[in-house]
């Protein structure tokens, strides 16, 4: 077998691998990227409306600051986050945005002087600072207190992309593309790269890492509806659950966004509702307002999601040929608007729909979009488990999300967590933990063993079709482990993955195309997927409350006495047929802010014992702070800054703030 | 945006189609490029994607095609639909007649069937015509941004869109005759970054990347690129103005 050595071997050539490879690159390391395909086709490219980062450069974003974007963050998760990670993560965004624009992200820019604008179906004019002409702008987004979200018309996960993938091709960074890792190389207690598959010639490459990142992303293909692009299957994190050491966090937690237009599932961005779009249902009525007063269609997508669902089984969903929908009304936007911001918008309309936004309703229902769970990863993006083993990105739960994450945070957290796990790679990797002695044996073992299953798949002549399978496992991740769970559900959603599992070792392979058979690698696949859809549903099954997107009509409140946790899914024995489950506890005592209404959605969660503690000593703090600045404030509720990089530790320039 | 001809179903009977596919295993040493056809009813929003990924589950496993967004904005999924480059994700069978050919981009590296290599191209090009900003001033990550003019980065975007799909060479006249030829998708790059006022290079620059017969001046205007572009980039006249900028550089 061909083996190729690396200093640090990164898994997926989306935003977060791409970024962590240039941040250990740039100490010095010798860094080899994998992808699936051409890095600029990755999913981070879907990612249309923009990327949260306090600058508070316009008018409706005057007073921003990471104080805020934090409180939002932590309100959207439903404080099921890791605060800590928040708190690096509110304060690295304006540098990746300021890093990005330096890089070529023609982010769009403040025009000073009034203009019109629609909030909550009114026309408004506002007036930008003349002082801010040409710096950053933002647009509203949902779960948010300010306008915050730097946006690239609506093809901003696309421009980043491009700009950081063109910054790796400038530092001679060399991708390996149609490449897939199948087997992490690892002995239970140090991982040592990656066995990989060759998707063009099916041929096996053994990569020996010091370090090795997994940044491939989500796994919204195990649902049937879904707005993930087809090669989100989850893979880097199933290899990951599959050393038997590594967790996966919070896998039950699954992010279903609001406006997928219907039935294709293909997102259309949250900036249509930021800019000022409406919720409409069967009779053309703006329902949402009913539901939730204060935030309305910009509520957090957890629960403008549930909204619509119940609105929809309350008998007023729209109907055409394919089942029920509501519609997105953004025809007040005008033509002009839709041109210049909403341009992909008014694209997948017109070729996906026929029809013009400007002018029609755009049929539309909530679809699976994205996984705050994942590889269990520390601060510093470590995986538990095993050291050399890092994870970034969507395939992480580094855990900034927990149980829903807000609009523009998770493109925001591609590049920030790239910045600040790439580093940690590098300081890894220049430390004795980043040396490495790796037996000859251990190697052939590990290939051995991937060898047999794939000979296990191709071999076996069973009566199973793997495209049947998956169309199966995704029908009952969509109808038993969606956006309205319950526990009845949830255990034969478990029972009938584990039939699936059984039945996905007995596939008989209809062709045997030499080089990469794509039913070789769907079969292969399939196994894995399966595993990552057993961990969701049934983490799923076993948290009896309702967090963020995960809702249980039989627990519909919020229980923080017995829930303040995070799951931890393990596969130790792959015999077993569902994971072991471990639970982390989230610690109120140290948190900065302490669980309470989110201001939107449910007011009736089970109070944990430690917050009322919590609060009055936070109160004490910056009654004794108080005029202290807000970063010494800041500080003594919960220090974060220590682990940060020290290049990245700096305080933000902002307008109307001194630094 | 381009009209759209919808073909209708006069007695309401779902259309058979039939997908006449250029099949080819390079890995296959007995394999020989022939077309095969697949019969398939079509469905009402059909697209090309929803057709082969049908016909892959149920009728033939080893069909080799590539798709990723499925939203039309990956470009992974470019192939000639009817002898014509382009998208495959977003066609419509309801656009197309009961009969419909598919074949691989012509121009790149062929994988297997309807799947071909743009990304080796599209990186060699990238690093052929150093496709990224340069700029020697380090940034000061915690200080303000620099100000750009709100239509200056209206205008890089209108650039930036490309999706490197590689309907641009596979429509190209020059790229037949010129394997080296940069083409439109290599143009436009350069256009782009040469209207960015964070990238130092001047013209002198560009013109000692796209200022011969294998950048600008190989352009034969035919602009077939132009007129299938997905994005609708307004190559046309960003190759006449690259043009009319080099050869005023070239006389210097």
């Amino acid at each position: 077998m061909e083996t190729i050595h690396t200093d640090v071997l990164v898994i997926g050539g989306g935003l977060a691998g791409l970024r962590a490879a240039l941040a250990a690159r740039k100490r010095g390391n010798s860094v080899l990227i994998l992808s699936l395909v051409p890095p600029k086709r990755s999913h981070s490219a879907a990612a249309q409306g923009g990327m949260q980062a306090s600058l508070g450069n316009t008018a409706k974003g005057a007073g921003d600051n990471e104080d805020v974007h934090f409180e939002d963050t932590v309100r959207g998760s439903d404080w099921g986050n890791d605060q800590e990670v928040a708190r690096l993560f509110v304060h690295t965004a304006p540098k990746a945005v300021r890093e990005l624009a330096s890089w070529g992200v023609p982010w769009n820019r403040v025009q000073a002087g009034e203009r019109e604008a629609i909030i909550d179906n009114r026309r408004v004019t506002l007036s930008e600072p003349e002082a801010a002409h040409g710096l950053i702008t933002a647009r509203d987004f949902g779960g948010t207190k300010k306008w915050r979200t730097c946006y690239v018309s609506d093809g901003t996960g696309h421009a980043m992309l491009y700009a950081i993938s063109d910054q790796t091709i400038a530092e001679g960074i060399p991708v390996h593309e149609r490449m897939e890792a199948v087997s992490l190389i690892h002995d239970g207690l140090r991982c040592y790269g990656a066995i990989v598959r060759n998707l063009i010639d099916g041929k096996l490459v053994a990569y020996i890492a010091r370090a090795t990142c997994i940044a491939t992303g989500g796994f919204g293909r195990i649902y049937q509806s879904t707005t993930n692009a087809v090669i989100n299957e989850g893979i880097g994190a199933a290899i990951a659950l599959e050393t038997g050491v590594v967790p996966l966090g919070n896998m039950e937690a699954v992010q279903f966004h609001p406006t997928a237009i219907f039935p294709a599932g293909i997102l259309v961005t949250e900036g249509c509702r930021g800019d000022g779009g409406l919720l409409r249902d069967v009779d053309g009525h703006r329902f949402m307002p009913d539901y939730e007063p204060e935030k309305k269609e910009l509520a957090s997508r957890d629960v403008v999601s549930r909204r619509m669902e119940a609105h929809i089984r309350s008998g007023k969903g729209a109907r055409n040929r394919f089942g029920e929908h509501l519609w997105l009304d953004i025809t007040q936007l005008g033509a002009l608007h839709i041109d210049h911001k909403l341009r992909e918008v008014k694209e997948i309309c017109h070729y996906f729909l026929g029809i013009d936004p400007a002018r029609q309703w755009i049929p539309v229902r909530p679809a699976q979009h994205y996984s705050m769970g994942g590889i269990r990863t520390n601060a510093h993006g470590a995986a538990y488990g095993l050291s050399g083993l890092f994870a970034c990105g969507e395939a992480a739960c580094w855990d900034l999300h927990g149980f829903n994450r807000l609009g523009g945070n998770s493109v925001a957290e591609t590049v920030v967590s790239g910045m600040i796990v790439g580093d940690a790679i590098a300081d890894f990797c220049s430390s004795s933990g980043g040396d490495m002695h790796l037996s000859t044996a251990l190697l052939r073992e590990c290939a051995d063993k991937v060898r047999a299953e794939f000979s296990a798949i191709t071999d076996n002549h069973g009566p199973e079709n793997p495209a049947a399978l998956l169309g199966a496992m995704q029908a009952i991740m969509t109808d038993k482990v969606g956006i309205v769970r319950h526990g009845e559900q949830l255990a034969e959603a478990v029972r009938e993955l584990t039939e699936l599992e059984a039945r996905s070792r007995q596939i008989g392979l209809r062709n045997h195309r030499p080089g990469a058979n794509p039913e070789l690698t769907l079969a292969w696949r399939l196994q894995k997927m399966l595993k990552l859809a057993i961990c969701v549903a049934h983490g799923a099954r076993q948290r009896t409350e309702s967090r963020g997107a995960h809702f249980r009509t039989d627990f519909p409140r919020r229980n923080d006495a017995e829930w303040l946790k995070r799951t931890l899914a393990y596969w130790t024995d792959p015999a077993q047929l569902v994971p072991s489950l471990h639970y982390e506890a989230l610690d109120v005592r140290h948190m900065e802010l302490p669980p309470g209404w989110r201001g939107y959605g449910a007011r009736d969660a089970i109070e944990h014992p430690e917050t009322a503690h919590r609060m009055a000593q936070i109160e004490t703090i910056r009654a004794q702070l108080a005029t202290a600045d807000r970063h010494a404030v800041q500080d003594a509720l919960m220090p974060f800054r220590h682990l940060l990089p020290r290049h990245l530790c700096g305080d933000n320039a902002r307008p109307g703030e001194s630094t | 945006m381009i009209p759209l001809l919808r073909h209708g179903k006069p007695d309401g009977q779902p259309r058979r189609l039939t997908l006449e596919i250029l099949r080819h295993n390079p890995a296959d040493p007995a394999s020989v490029p022939h077309l095969q056809a697949y019969e398939i009813e079509e469905a009402e929003g059909m697209t090309l994607f929803i057709a082969l990924n049908e016909i892959r589950a149920q009728q033939d496993p080893s069909l080799m095609f590539d798709f990723v967004c499925r939203a039309g904005i990956c470009g992974s999924c470019a192939m000639l639909v009817n002898g014509r480059p382009g998208l495959a994700c977003r066609t419509l069978t309801r656009d197309l007649g009961e009969r419909i050919t598919l074949a691989p981009l012509p121009v790149f590296e062929l994988i297997g069937d309807l799947s071909v290599n743009t990304g080796k191209w599209m990186r060699g090009t990238s690093e052929r015509l150093q496709t990224w900003i340069h700029n020697d001033t380090e940034t000061d990550l915690d200080a303000f941004e620099t100000r750009m003019e709100p239509a200056t980065a209206e205008a890089i975007y209108e650039l930036d869109r490309c999706i490197e799909c590689g309907c641009c060479i596979a429509g190209c006249g020059t790229v037949q005759m010129r394997e080296r030829f940069v083409g439109a998708v290599g143009l436009n790059k350069i256009a782009r970054f040469r209207l960015d006022p964070r990238d130092t290079r001047s013209d002198e620059d560009f013109y000692e990347l796209i200022g011969d017969d294998d950048g600008v001046f190989g352009c034969m205007s035919l602009v077939g690129c132009h007129d299938v572009c997905p994005k609708q980039l307004p190559l046309q006249t960003q190759i006449a103005f690259l043009r009319r900028k080099m050869a005023l550089q070239g006389m210097r």
